[in-house]
């Protein structure tokens, strides 16, 4: 007997409440429709066909839809309006309830990797051998069927960006999946995202260990950026004699360099988010500011500089006078928007408990102190993807994106809704009240 | 944050008197008992007037110098009824009330009841019409101020108090104030089989700490006791490293407090019989009369059983903190009448012991019949959102009145002041708050805070919003330092 035991007991219950209350037939209502239908039946309903009617629709690309329903066909949406005017096919499943988004994407996780159990076996967001290791990839750590992964699917959230934690300068790459069960490569979405680096006290060794100092840490960045380049030079000389060896390490910072992969910074104090500033500044990679937690401080040099802020989850503890987090507020998310900074929201890396932190759990607190609903819900769907660069295909609903659908029965901000299923690419991967 | 009148603190017994005398004196007036900060309470059934004849001679003296500050004190005011209206109520011991009003006064609550409730002559109205009240909150479980037990040189520390480690003028005490805490037990942390003493606190604005503490009629610092088994208070020895080992060592420890007893009963009257001193010993005799609650750490199902073993055998009274697995034994501690401090975290696990957690414990020993606090376990649940503990808890399953009751009245009662405090009844203590919506709702803002009917978080405050919100300074403190500020400057 396990928890999900006891959920799936509940699940049972409301699977049964559902197949009254939330699950019924499309029924054609005119002759037309159901020729169309019988046209597409004809093509065959495959397994990611499946549609999603909600009370109210919201498609995070124009205004909430009342009696909405967004149809997927072969994992994409096909079709995406009121149900009054937007044909189902025929014999397709419709998932109703009260609420429907898109399916949520955390903008930064460790999940996959920081595992359930919280014991060495798994926990693989860190190795402590070198602050400096651009060539960790997190695919070859991630866990698919760990259990946190399912409870965030089962919450809602169908996409994370996930990796290497917070806690070396370097510490490794990040990737960005589905929270589908199953092998990584089967939930994969980009498989080299970003690289993750950090600053302050978070990125201190301990004991006499480098860095010690947030000036090492920065050095130690520094010297590893200058021999990414030159080692990016030396490859692309025209005699392949004269090309050095392969090394991933600097393979991945020139990649960093060449912006095609960002520098996900973690830096929770106003110096360090400075730091951050001044190298992306110096060597011209693509920043993103992670954490944050003084952003409120240098709200118009962030603003300048371009940069977008995927803010600390909201529940990161403040701790006392001499923790990073000491200054954090839970308007700063509301105050970048403000500034006009583009900003998207996380759940973070937890060394303790909660193992995984709940995106939307941790946004409602933004929410709560004047963070408008509407920019909330974006800053964990249409904006994290954007984020991400991966607006034209997540994020909304909108046809020719994927299928991904989180269903709710009310606010799923507030604290008594339930998440009531969640789709992927047109499957259903999580049902039951939760 | 308002300057209180005060009498000269010195906690102990007469002390104690000095307030008994007093109360029962002609400035207490009829409306209520001159009650202000630091005073031990009293239970608003007795009278004052017959404790007045207890009063041994020998604390005259203190008795009238005390008794004439608290005229001084009178003479100055006794502060008018504050009356709020127009607010839904949430009494917790009773229905919900639309349009209510609530009636305070020197610390306690005059009337609780619908629009029609007689507001007393001269009382200063507060109109918080579409706000909602209810009593302040009791967080059963926190370590705000960082009251540490406990060293490692040992499993067992009956003798450490939370107390001579708390620092009151730690942020966190703050933030607990924005989250509406008003009473709060703080505990040294989960490392020992014993690792102290715990305080029972009123989160008041504090100088020191005898402005926070709660007192019995004798002086007495009220608290409980502190354990812990399973995984944390494990490891290398003189630590236990089985959960067997866990177990005999706090037998051993309840044994030689029995023997300490017995050694102390033979030697009857006779001083040179008597064994020496030993506080470890007479904090751990407290918990075997009953009068130190044991508040026990605890995760697995076979860890609850444990120490629910452990309490038949010494017939201790025992709290059940976390109790992670508690869903899987719910009847067994249904059945052994024992009440349940729960926590509730955002995912499972974090730890081998808390792999099979669930958001549905709280509902699940509701509806088996167990008493069920929530706390937050601050740092790990943050203060200011503990009413969110109890909302998660109530969409996995427990009542509304369950959830409400959960971080109030059970709490209480958990602490032995359901008496006092914990529901809005006439009688009690003027703890409560005012919310700007339903108190399980994320988007309720806690806009006051009250305790003993003086208001000691207010959200409209530049300051007091800081410590709600988080930011700039947030951390620095109740002051800041003195060579930060100016010469000169009134501050």
């Amino acid at each position: 007997m396990t928890t999900a035991l006891i959920r799936r007991t509940r699940c049972a219950q409301t699977l049964a409440q559902r197949a009254s209350m939330y699950r019924t037939r499309a029924t054609a209502t005119t002759l037309p429709m159901a020729l169309l239908a019988l046209a597409l039946l004809s093509g065959g309903l495959r397994a990611q066909d499946l549609a999603v009617r909600g009370d109210v629709l919201h498609t995070m690309a124009g205004a909430p839809i009342s009696d909405g329903v967004v149809v997927i066909r072969g994992g994409r949406i096909q079709a995406v309006g009121p149900a009054a005017s937007t044909p189902v096919p025929e014999g397709m499943t419709v998932l109703r309830a009260p609420v429907v988004v898109p399916g949520l994407i955390d903008a930064h996780t460790t999940v996959g990797l920081t595992g359930w159990s919280n014991q060495d076996q798994d926990q693989d967001q860190l190795d402590g051998s070198d602050p400096i290791q651009p060539e960790l990839r997190a695919l070859d750590s991630y866990n698919a069927r760990d259990p946190l992964v399912a409870h965030l699917n089962g919450l809602g959230i169908t996409t994370v960006h996930t990796g290497h934690a917070p806690g070396a300068v370097i510490s490794g790459q990040s990737m960005i999946v589905k929270t589908r069960s199953g092998t990584v490569e089967s939930a994969l979405v980009v498989a080299e995202a970003m690289v993750c680096a950090t600053l302050g006290d978070q990125a201190k060794a301990s004991g006499k260990q480098s860095p010690g100092t947030r000036s090492k840490a920065a050095a130690l960045l520094r010297q590893a950026l200058v021999d990414a380049r030159i080692y990016a030079e030396g490859i692309a000389h025209d005699d392949p004699a004269e090309r050095p060896d392969r090394d991933l390490r600097k393979e991945t910072l020139a990649r960093v360099l060449s912006g095609e992969l960002p520098l996900l910074v973690t830096a929770q104090r106003h110096h360090d988010i400075a730091t951050a500033l001044r190298m992306a500044a110096e060597f011209g990679f693509t920043l993103v500011l992670d954490g944050a937690a003084e952003a409120h401080q240098l709200l118009p040099e962030i603003k300048a500089a371009g940069v977008p802020v995927i803010p600390h989850p909201m529940m990161a503890r403040a701790w006392g006078p001499s923790s990073p987090f000491a200054n954090a507020s839970f308007e700063t998310p509301r105050l970048l928007l403000e500034a006009g900074i583009p900003m998207a929201q996380q759940s973070g890396f937890e060394d303790y408990v909660p193992k995984v932190r709940v995106l939307h759990l941790e946004a409602a607190i933004a929410g709560r102190w004047g963070l408008s609903w509407e920019d909330n819900l974006a800053s964990i769907t249409r904006e994290s993807a954007r984020l991400l660069g991966l607006g034209d295909t997540l994020g909304t609903l909108e046809p020719g994106k994927h299928g991904d659908v989180a269903l709710f029965d009310g606010d799923p901000f507030e604290y008594t809704t339930h998440c009531l299923g969640t789709v992927i690419e047109g499957v259903v991967t999580s049902d039951g009240e939760r | 944050m308002a300057p209180i009148c005060r009498a000269p603190v010195k906690a102990g017994p007469a002390l104690a008197g000095a307030r008994a005398a007093t109360v029962a004196g002609p400035a207490a007036g009829g409306a209520g008992l001159q009650l202000d900060h630091g005073q031990p309470w009293r239970a608003p059934a007795q009278h004052p007037s017959t404790a007045h004849a207890e009063v041994p001679v020998r604390t005259l003296l203190p008795i009238a110098l005390a008794a004439l500050t608290q005229l001084a004190c009178a003479t100055t005011g006794q502060s008018p009824p504050v009356a709020f209206t127009g607010a839904h109520l949430i009494p917790v011991s009773g229905p919900e009330l639309d349009d209510g009003v609530l009636v305070v006064q020197d610390g306690r609550i005059l009337a609780v009841g619908g629009p029609r409730t007689a507001i007393p002559d001269g009382a200063r109205v507060i109109d918080v019409s579409g706000k909602v009240i209810m009593p302040g909150l009791v967080d059963t479980h926190s370590h705000i101020g960082e009251p540490w037990g406990g060293d490692q040189s040992g499993p067992l520390h009956p003798d450490a108090r939370a107390l001579d480690a708390i620092n009151v003028r730690h942020p966190s005490i703050q933030r607990a104030q924005a989250g509406g805490v008003t009473i709060a037990n703080l505990m040294p942390g989960s490392g020992h089989l014993m690792s102290g003493q715990t305080a029972y606190l009123k989160l008041r604005d504090g100088r020191t700490l005898d402005d926070l503490l709660l007192r019995d009629e004798s002086g007495r610092a009220l608290g409980g006791m502190k354990m812990a088994n399973g995984t944390n208070s494990q490891d290398d020895p003189p630590f236990p490293g089985t959960r067997s080992k866990s177990a005999a060592l706090v037998r051993e420890l309840f044994n030689r407090a029995l023997a300490y007893r017995a050694k102390q009963q033979r030697a009857g009257d006779d001083p040179d019989q008597a064994p020496d001193p030993d506080l470890g010993l007479e904090a751990v005799l407290e918990v075997l009369d009953g009068r130190r609650v044991v508040h026990h750490h605890t995760h697995r199902h076979d860890d609850i059983m444990t120490v629910l073993r452990l309490r038949e055998e010494f017939g201790f009274r025992l709290v059940l903190q976390h109790a992670s697995e508690a869903w899987r034994v719910a009847d067994e501690i249904a059945a052994a009448g024992v009440p349940c401090s729960v926590i509730l975290i955002d995912s499972p696990g974090g730890k081998l012991e808390a792999l099979d957690m669930s958001w549905q414990t709280a509902g699940i020993l509701e509806r088996a019949g167990v008493a069920v606090a929530m706390h937050t376990d601050d740092a790990i649940n943050d203060s200011r959102l503990f009413l969110r503990s109890a909302a998660m808890a109530h969409r996995a399953g427990l009542s509304r009145a369950g959830a409400l009751a959960s971080v109030t009245l059970a709490g209480a009662a958990m602490l032995d002041l359901e008496q006092r405090t914990g529901s809005l009844e006439v009688g009690k203590d003027a703890d409560f708050i005012v919310l700007s919506a339903d108190p399980l709702s994320v988007y309720a803002l806690i806009e006051q805070t009250w305790i003993d009917s003086v208001q000691v978080f207010d959200l409209s405050d530049p300051t007091d919003r800081l410590w709600a919100t988080g930011g700039w300074g947030a951390n620095d403190g109740p002051d800041s330092p003195a060579f930060l500020c100016c010469y000169g400057s009134a501050r």
